[in-house]
């Protein structure tokens, strides 16, 4: 008798997703980063769709920020796909008054990006924003739809959100509104990585074990980078270290770690007592950080 | 490694009222299985801290939102998973609530198995029957009951035997044709949770993450003798140097299984043509299942779009109608009215239509057929009758839960106000 393994089932209810977000909106886009979640779903959109390009650009909001080898990652991956790529830049926002920089030591971008993001959709007239976010990841994103409805002004409104039943779903929206999908709702952590170790996807370098300035802030290892303002009590020094999963330089953490192959990988992960966000900084702000950023428009 | 890549997946749903333990119970599920990570544990530590709770509060594990949080109740459907070895779960926490039913209805729509809490203390409740009603009616393969909080009825057998006998006796009314099981469980202390209980000697069978692990999934093998369903989703046309040619039909299996060569019928035209390849990105498959996604080659050239369904030549069809009689979950605060346009959408098609008759409500504490109404609130279930502007292609929700459903979106507010399961 056929058998169906979770991560074939989990596959095509996403290449499902993808797919209808094609059918019903007119201007979608894939919100790119360079982590591994966003490099799955873009993966996963060559597949829906092949022989077809695929038929949305890679979006990418770009603090300013990022690892040298995620934007490197990112354009070699834009060629050999053929797809076209939008960047919302954060400084022009800051630049261009939109914004204002944080001051101090924990100074971060990631909450400038949802009016860089806001502001790009509204350049572009996306309708659809496209996103690997995962309900394991955050309480407040376990409660999300994989069609999200935002309204004109980017929000999320969680008491609000539309029933999802079954395969239907329901993509209405009035003018200037648009929502945000994400096909890969349902996998978890270890799915994303098994999946990634069952295709062969190629990953930025930055998973794997590499040598790095770094210092120690809250129990917590960072890149020691020029954005960063280092307190006098911190010392930089050298470590090999990985990312388990990557925002940009101000809120990644890196775990001190050997592992340079995705085996290695996997089976830390599966001993790993901390969760996958335990690491970035910008949840820990407050309980409810996450939950109150999406009310503001963020991803 | 390679037993990771071969796990099954079971999803499934949890209901009960607020205060019957449920997020408890999850909380009790994950924490027992390892799979709450060390800092969220420490979070939730520190929450319940915060909040004066001497114990720790599994329940704050589950209830995500800043509003949950404060007033301590969950208001909308959280998923959260966890593997075994054996199986990876998903699992739809639904709120209790009577303002909630939707968002229950919502996970329960693809749940494998239902899980009922029912507070030992009280037996069988409105709530319970309301619950019950709905996973039946949703086609929920599995509801497993699990009485809750043993501990405060000194684990009696009796208790649990009477309980057991009044939901039997509930269940047969109603017409629930799910395979029904009973666990006695306190989901605070852990008894018949993951380990087996020491307290309850007197109950035979093994706890719950036992029996999630263990039930059969055949339902979902099952698909396979089904008749062959494929609603069209996208037409992908690369128009490209090398694929100048190419037409292909994307879509998920929603039905039996199809097979290179086999001959097919697009409805609603009637058309027919023979199946020329089954495509899996470049992959060639002699054989798609359901619920795989593919795209398919024929050998024709005749006109078929989004909205079309492609089905066997022979076996059971589906009906291709205007008129719907269906079951009806209501979910809007603004009632349903007659005659009022609403957009009726199955998984591909959309069309206009309007409900033109109530044929009977549905009263969940009396389990009676309620003719002579004329509209539903919130909440309500009901049987009723829709007029299409344009022809569905549709199977009934019993035999096919992909095909057999669709939902109303109100065309003003664009809301999905409420979900339809076909009884013709």
């Amino acid at each position: 008798m056929y058998k169906l393994t979770h991560l074939k089932e989990l596959e095509s209810e996403s290449i499902y997703v993808l797919r209808e977000v094609a059918a019903q909106f007119e201007k979608p886009a894939i919100l790119f980063s360079g982590g591994k979640d966003s490099i799955v779903v873009t993966y996963l959109a060559y597949k829906a769709f092949y022989p077809a390009k695929i038929p949305f650009p890679l979006l990418h909001i770009d603090t300013g920020h990022n690892f040298q080898e995620t934007l490197d990652y990112r354009d070699a991956l834009v060629e050999k796909l053929g797809a076209q790529l939008v960047v919302g830049s954060v400084q022009e926002s800051i630049d261009k008054g939109r914004v204002k920089e944080e001051k101090g030591y924990n100074a971060s971008r990631n909450r400038l990006q949802t009016t860089t993001l806001l502001d790009t959709i509204e350049e572009y007239k996306f309708d659809a924003c496209i996103g690997g976010a995962r309900r394991d990841e955050e309480k407040a994103r376990a409660k999300e739809r994989f069609f999200s409805h935002r309204d004109e002004f980017g929000q999320w409104n969680p008491k609000n959100q539309r029933p999802e039943l079954w395969n239907i779903f329901n993509g209405r929206k009035n003018m200037g509104e648009h929502f945000r999908v994400f096909p890969i709702s349902n996998w978890t952590e270890m799915d994303v990585w098994q999946y990634i170790y069952q295709e062969s996807i190629p990953l930025p370098s930055l998973y794997f074990t590499h040598e790095r300035r770094c210092f120690l802030r809250d129990g917590q290892w960072l890149a020691a980078e020029p954005c960063m303002t280092l307190k006098p009590t911190e010392e930089v020094v050298t470590r090999r270290v990985r990312c388990r999963t990557i925002g940009d330089i101000t809120c990644t953490g890196l775990t001190i770690s050997e592992a340079n192959n995705l085996e290695d990988i996997i089976r830390e992960i599966a001993a790993t007592r901390v969760t996958e966000r335990g690491g970035r900084a910008d949840d820990k702000r407050s309980e409810t950080a996450m939950e109150d950023r999406k009310k503001e428009g963020y991803f | 490694m390679s037993g990771y890549l071969d796990m099954e997946l079971l999803r499934f749903t949890t209901a009960g009222s607020v205060d019957d333990g449920k997020s408890t119970l999850i909380g009790r599920l994950l924490y027992d299985s390892k799979s709450i990570f060390e800092d969220q544990l420490e979070a939730v530590e520190q929450a319940s801290r915060n909040r004066g709770n001497e114990e720790v509060n599994l329940a704050l594990l589950t209830d995500g939102l800043r509003a949950e949080r404060e007033q301590g109740i969950t208001i909308d459907v959280a998923y959260r998973y966890f593997a075994t070895p054996k199986r990876k779960f998903i699992i739809a926490d639904t709120p209790g609530h009577i303002q909630y039913t939707r968002n229950m209805v919502t996970g329960a729509s693809t749940a494998d198995l239902a899980i009922i809490l029912i507070d030992a203390r009280n037996g069988v409740v409105e709530q319970t029957v309301r619950h019950s009603c709905i996973a039946s009616l949703l086609g929920i393969p599995y509801i497993t009951v699990c009485v809750n909080k043993m501990d405060l009825v000194d684990f009696s057998e009796q208790v649990f035997a009477e309980i057991r006998a009044n939901y039997e006796e509930m269940a047969r009314k109603l017409g629930i044709r799910a395979t029904l099981h009973f666990i006695p469980i306190s989901a605070k202390y852990g008894d018949n949770v993951v380990e087996k209980s020491a307290n309850m000697p007197w109950f035979s069978g093994g706890p719950l993450m036992q029996w999630l692990e263990d039930v059969s999934i055949e339902h979902k093998m099952g698909y396979d003798s089904q008749p062959f369903r494929f609603p069209v989703q996208y037409v992908i046309r690369p128009i490209s140097d090398k694929f100048p040619d190419y037409r292909a039909y994307a879509g998920r299996m929603s039905g039996g299984v199809l097979r290179k060569g086999d001959r097919v019928r697009v409805l609603p035209s009637g058309l027919e043509s023979a199946v020329k390849a089954i495509m899996q990105t470049d992959k060639e498959l002699d054989t798609a299942h359901t619920p795989e996604s593919v795209s398919v080659l024929l050998e024709d050239d005749i006109d078929i779009s989004r909205g079309d369904m492609l089905v066997g030549t022979e076996g059971p069809q589906p009906t291709v109608t205007q008129v719907l009689k269906m079951h009806c979950c209501w979910f809007n605060e603004a009632e349903l009215q007659l005659r009022k346009r609403y957009l009726i959408r199955t998984a591909v098609q959309e069309t206009i239509g309007m409900v033109q008759s109530v044929d009977y409500r549905l009263d969940i504490n009396t389990l009676e057929k309620i003719e002579g109404v004329s509209s539903l609130k919130m909440n309500d279930i009901a049987a009723i009758t829709v007029k299409c502007a344009n022809p569905l292609v549709v199977d009934n929700y019993a035999d096919n839960r992909t095909t057999g459903s669709v939902i109303f979106i109100d065309p003003d507010s664009f809301e999905t106000v409420g979900a339809g399961m076909i009884k013709m």
